[in-house]
């Protein structure tokens, strides 16, 4: 595959190339490109310390060579981490074949060409291995209480047979025999019958999740009626469910003409039905183009220009409209005890937000870092969500891409916003995952369900992020978490009046350094927690070995934290020896 | 005159009191003087609820046959509802609010009857004055004299009586440049900057008028400041085109012919009517109901209060700029030079000046650029945003210029001595106090009525030990340098603290503030502990 991606490259090096400031566009640095197999690297010349910035090929979202001045040939790099660089080529033919060197660096055609295959390809294959289990949706489900004398692990996916996008491994209720199962499969898009995402066991209410019905303007099918029933019977405590839709009422309506559509209440006894109106794919995809267009930078640095543009964005508009989802759900489980099936159309974009957000407001478990990388494994990868099409990694359909997962987080984070103290992770928890979502450096993310994953033998060939991020997390630890506090225990209830949404400008804005508070309230926290922590060691005399299981892990530390950090920030510091 | 006088009804009995974050609770309501006091019923320890009547920003009644609801909206943006059992009784209340509220004798106000224990009116009024001021900055008593031409404030009535001018002008020369300034508000200087010797000034506009009148006193007092140097600078808080309007009702600006070396900049920062409406349609926007985002987007914009935040941050970086980076002297004016000159020039030495950034050295600022350099408080805050009344002079130029502060302070966490509650306390102090210090309009005023004898001033009072700990930043670590704000607009935030305070999530903030303070502690501690040891 290396030998592939280097024939891409036309021109590994071009000197005296400007790089411009985008924020200030005053300032330029001169310096050296490099294209490597996986790197796109910018050397300032001639400065005391080595300044250099590395962008990653998977992470370019799109190259645009701009027409020529007198001084020479603009290139402009957009990163789907909101990283935009502006170099500026001496020579129009040199930039010609960065541009498109580069066009291909940044959309393979093939898996094995993503940057997972390559990184830290020679560390021990037993070990790597090994990182994968640490999270284990077993261990999750077993948590919840599962299986117990409500719910049951069914095999009837076993090798992907009745769903190609679900996990093997499903949960249903204890009364859903095999046939309700398969019969209630054949009636719901690409197989995905209604299960379990999330039980509730302080009083058995559960999430469950699905597709749309088959149900056109008038279809029936007993066993998926017979399915839903199951769900209700499985919840001791009441006598009937919600079902929510989690699309506009228009949408779904219209997916009737297709024989698609959403359950009629006569058909099925004991249901309330709900839509809850969030928008499409599609329409995400251009609120964050829209809004990523208007944020208010250096050109325009009006605040009116900045405010109409983040409103006609509808960007804030959308997240919200998840929030009230997952808050609508919450209350359901939690104050009424009524069980809920959620779906949109597939069930792995709508539905995976709604059901997440719904988890990280009922359960502070939820809250913690491993919680919200169980969660992500549980909704997100194990329900297949199709990250490859949505985030973009390979050559594909522009139409399939969109920012699902980057709502999700961004809802946990304004939620963390509200509640400052009921998160174990930070801001840049979140910020990271956004990154590799999308950096393909890990093979958590890679394809679009469980079978091709298996298929493509990634816990083999690939590092998993989460051990990594685990390895790390003294970074990601939010300083204020009060796991004993009052607003962190038990069920958030969050307001959701449109103040409470704001621009996420660590996000967004990540790169453009000079907008963000100059000062960290979190850094400083943490700063002074490590100096109170050594003291307490020299005090104590007592070396605390607080990482000591992960002293094998160390081993990949070293070197690859620097390697991220480059990734993270963008341009490093690092002193010339 | 009497205030029994207004009290029609002084008591009334099984009042139900509705207000943020508190359950509905039935009690008794009295009025006072100067206060609504409630108080309740049966064995609750709880201490009555205690409303200056002054902080009443509008009353609205809707009587019914045997009883009656009030609503009243504070200028703190509080809004309370009373649940009154009696028509007639309902009527009476609502009446002696209105008229107690209202009242506009100076004299008369609560700080006049407020005498706290721990308090004393022989302690000293205000925090320091000029002349103290002056004798803390030995590197300018070679070219800066105290002058006393303003001492029985003949010759500006909204100056204090001690200014800091150029020790080459003699008093006569000030009281000449005076005539030619509106309101007799000569430059003066507010700042020195020790590295690179150059200074802040503020003035009022010259009263050039419509045939370019010249005032050789003025421009021998300008030409002073930057004597020896090349350039200084005018910001002048007005856009170029109103200030040449302003030359047809006798005001003007600086020309170039006539003040050579000086370089005039004009940033247009809005003040008056336009900034009274833009909090009033904030706040409106912060109590909108419906739950689109759109709708609160496009109000939020339609305020134009950030609009307004941003360009006042980008004014004062500018001015900043002049003098740090570039070592030039600035003067800065609009028209009366009681507002936006004083919101610029402040911020400015906010950005600037580490001193101004400690608790004592912010209140000291807030004491010398705005209560002794006149700006008229009575007549801007009279009413805040809810209120029906005609405005007249009405306008938040002191809660601007907090949210600034606040924007600095978000951006720099640490840098500033004191907190986000010490900017709240004095948002509420200004339109309501139990404190004279907010009183009247200029010094003058406040010497005549005697606020300085007979009440107590709020900046002593929150430098006692107590209160002092209160408004501390935890995470204060001084910074000698400059702190330059990002006037971006993802930079500047609505301040939740103050416009969102009677919500849940303003709730959910504090009590992060709280968690901040208990680890700074926590932290610390052990850290003391162990600097102790080893001295020992």
């Amino acid at each position: 595959m290396e030998t592939i991606v280097m024939e891409h490259i036309r021109l590994p090096k071009v000197e005296n190339v400007r790089l411009i400031d985008t924020v200030t566009s005053r300032r330029a640095s001169v310096g050296t490109l490099y294209l490597t197999a996986t790197h796109t690297i910018f050397v300032e010349n001639e400065t005391e310390i080595l300044t250099e910035t590395w962008v990653l090929h998977s992470l370019v979202f799109s190259v645009e060579k701009q027409a020529s001045t007198t001084t020479g040939c603009p290139l402009l790099v957009r990163c789907k981490n909101f990283q935009v660089l502006q170099f500026v080529i001496p020579q129009e033919r040199d930039c010609h074949d960065v541009h498109v060197s580069l066009l291909h660096l940044s959309r393979p055609e093939h898996y094995e060409e993503l940057y997972c295959f390559s990184y830290n390809a020679n560390s021990d294959r037993e070990d790597r291995r090994k990182a994968w289990d640490f999270i284990n949706l077993k261990a999750e489900y077993s948590r919840m209480g599962l299986p117990n004398h409500l719910w049951k692990l069914t095999p009837a996916n076993h090798h992907y047979k009745v769903s190609d996008t679900y996990p093997a491994d499903l949960y249903v209720p204890k009364s859903a025999t095999p046939p309700v199962i398969m019969g209630s499969s054949k009636f719901r898009s690409r197989g995905r019958f209604p299960t379990l995402s999330y039980y509730y066991k302080e009083n058995h209410a559960a999430i469950c999740r699905s597709s749309q019905p088959l149900s056109g303007f008038s279809a029936r099918c007993l066993e998926d009626e017979q399915m839903l029933e199951a769900i209700v019977r499985s919840n001791p405590r009441s006598d009937f469910m919600y079902v929510v839709d989690t699309r506009p009422k228009l949408n779904a309506m219209a997916n009737r003409a297709a024989g698609k559509g959403y359950e009629n209440e006569d058909n099925y006894s004991n249901i309330k039905f709900h839509f809850v109106g969030i928008e499409n794919i599609h329409v995400m995809r251009n609120s964050l183009q829209k809004m990523l267009e208007e944020r208010g930078l250096a050109h325009f640095p009006s605040m009116s220009y900045f405010l109409e543009g983040l409103e006609s964005s509808g960007w804030l508009k959308h997240i919200k409209a998840v929030v009230d989802a997952g808050v609508f759900i919450t209350k359901a489980i939690a104050e009424e005890g009524i069980s809920v099936l959620v779906h949109c159309s597939d069930g792995w974009d709508r539905t995976a937000q709604v059901c997440s957000v719904a988890s990280v407001l009922l359960d502070p478990y939820y809250r913690t870092l491993k919680g919200l990388m169980v969660l992500i494994e549980r909704d997100w990868v194990s329900f297949g969500h199709k990250f490859s099409h949505r985030n973009n990694h390979l050559n594909g359909d522009p139409k399939e891409v969109s920012p699902v997962i980057d709502q999700f987080l961004e809802c946990v984070w304004q939620l963390s916003e509200q509640f400052p103290c009921a998160f174990e992770y930070n801001e840049r928890f979140l910020i990271t995952i956004h990154h590799h979502v999308y950096s393909c450096q890990y093979g958590n993310f890679i394809g679009n369900n469980q079978k091709e994953r298996t298929e493509l033998g990634l816990q083999e060939k690939t590092h998993s992020l989460w051990t990594y991020l685990w390895k790390n997390r003294t970074d990601y630890i939010n300083p204020l978490y009060r796991p004993d506090h009052s607003q962190t225990q038990g069920v958030l209830r969050p307001l959701t009046a449109p103040y409470c949404f704001k621009f996420w400008g660590a996000l967004y804005n990540r790169f453009d350094r000079g907008i963000h508070p100059r000062q960290s309230v979190m850094e400083y926290l943490m700063a002074i927690r490590e100096e109170t922590q050594q003291l307490e060691e020299q005090d104590h005399a007592v070396r605390q070995d607080r990482w000591s299981d992960d002293v094998e892990a160390s081993s990949m530390a070293g070197q690859e934290v620097c390697w991220y950090r480059d990734q993270q920030y963008g341009r490093t510091e690092r002193v010339m020896i | 005159m009497e205030f029994s006088e207004h009290i029609k009804t002084a008591n009334v009995e099984d009042v139900v009191l509705r207000r943020p974050f508190y359950q509905p609770t039935k009690g008794t309501l009295c009025v006072t003087g100067h206060h609504l006091i409630f108080s309740n019923r049966g064995g609750d320890s709880a201490r009555p609820f205690l409303l200056l009547l002054r902080n009443i920003d509008a009353i609205e009644k809707r009587p019914s046959v045997s009883s009656g609801t009030i609503t009243l909206k504070c200028k703190d943006l509080c809004v309370l509802q009373l649940d009154i059992p009696g028509m007639e009784e309902c009527l009476n209340i609502a009446s002696s609010i209105e008229s107690l509220s209202s009242l506009e004798t100076v004299s008369e106000m609560y700080p006049f009857f407020y005498r706290p224990p721990f308090l004393s009116l022989q302690d000293q009024w205000g925090l320091s004055s000029t002349e103290q001021h002056y004798a803390q900055m030995k590197e300018i008593h070679d070219g800066w004299r105290v002058s006393q031409v303003n001492r029985d404030y003949s010759v500006s009535p909204s100056y204090p009586p001690a200014v800091i001018v150029p020790h080459s002008i003699d008093d006569e020369t000030l009281v000449k440049a005076a005539r030619f300034r509106q309101g007799g508000r000569f430059p003066v200087l507010c700042y020195y900057h020790r590295e690179t010797g150059t200074v802040i000034m503020r003035s009022s506009q010259p009263l050039s008028g419509a045939n370019r009148k010249r005032c050789r006193e003025d421009e021998l007092l300008l030409q002073a400041v930057i004597d020896g140097s090349e350039l200084g600078y005018i910001i002048d808080t007005r856009s170029s085109q109103q200030a040449q309007q302003a030359r047809m009702t006798g005001g003007g600006f600086e020309s170039k012919s006539c003040y050579r070396g000086w370089k005039r900049l004009h940033r247009q920062l809005e003040k008056g009517k336009v900034l009274q409406e833009s909090l009033i349609k904030l706040v409106e926007a912060c109590g909108d109901q419906s739950h689109s985002v759109d709708r609160w987007l496009s109000k939020l914009e339609n305020s134009k209060w950030l609009s307004h935040v941003q360009t006042a941050l980008s004014t004062a970086g500018l001015v900043a700029e002049c003098v740090e980076r570039d070592g030039h002297s600035v003067l800065v004016h609009g028209s009366e030079g009681t507002d936006t000159s004083l919101l610029v020039s402040s911020l400015a030495q906010l950005i600037l000046d580490p001193d101004s950034r400690t608790l004592a050295g912010f209140l000291g600022l807030l004491e010398r650029e705005w209560v002794q350099a006149g700006h008229p408080f009575q007549q801007r805050c009279a009413h805040s945003a809810y209120s029906h009344v005609r405005l007249r002079h009405e306008a938040p130029v002191f809660v601007l210029l907090l949210d600034c502060v606040w924007q600095l302070a978000r951006q720099f966490p640490l840098a500033m001595g004191f907190s986000e509650p010490l900017l709240l306390r004095l948002a509420k102090e200004v339109y309501a106090s139990d404190y004279g210090t907010f009183l009247c309009n200029s010094d003058q005023e406040r010497c005549v009525t005697g606020v300085k004898e007979r009440t107590h001033c709020l900046f002593q009072s929150l430098l006692r030990a107590n209160e002092r700990q209160h408004y501390s930043n935890p995470l204060y670590e001084r910074t000698e340098l400059a702190i330059w704000p990002s006037i971006q607009p993802p930079s500047l935030q609505l301040w939740k603290g103050l416009f969102l305070q009677w919500t849940d999530d303003a709730l959910h903030l504090v009590e992060a503030q709280k968690v901040i303070q208990n680890l700074v502690s926590q932290c610390h501690r052990p850290l003391n502990e162990k600097v102790e040891n080893t001295d020992g």
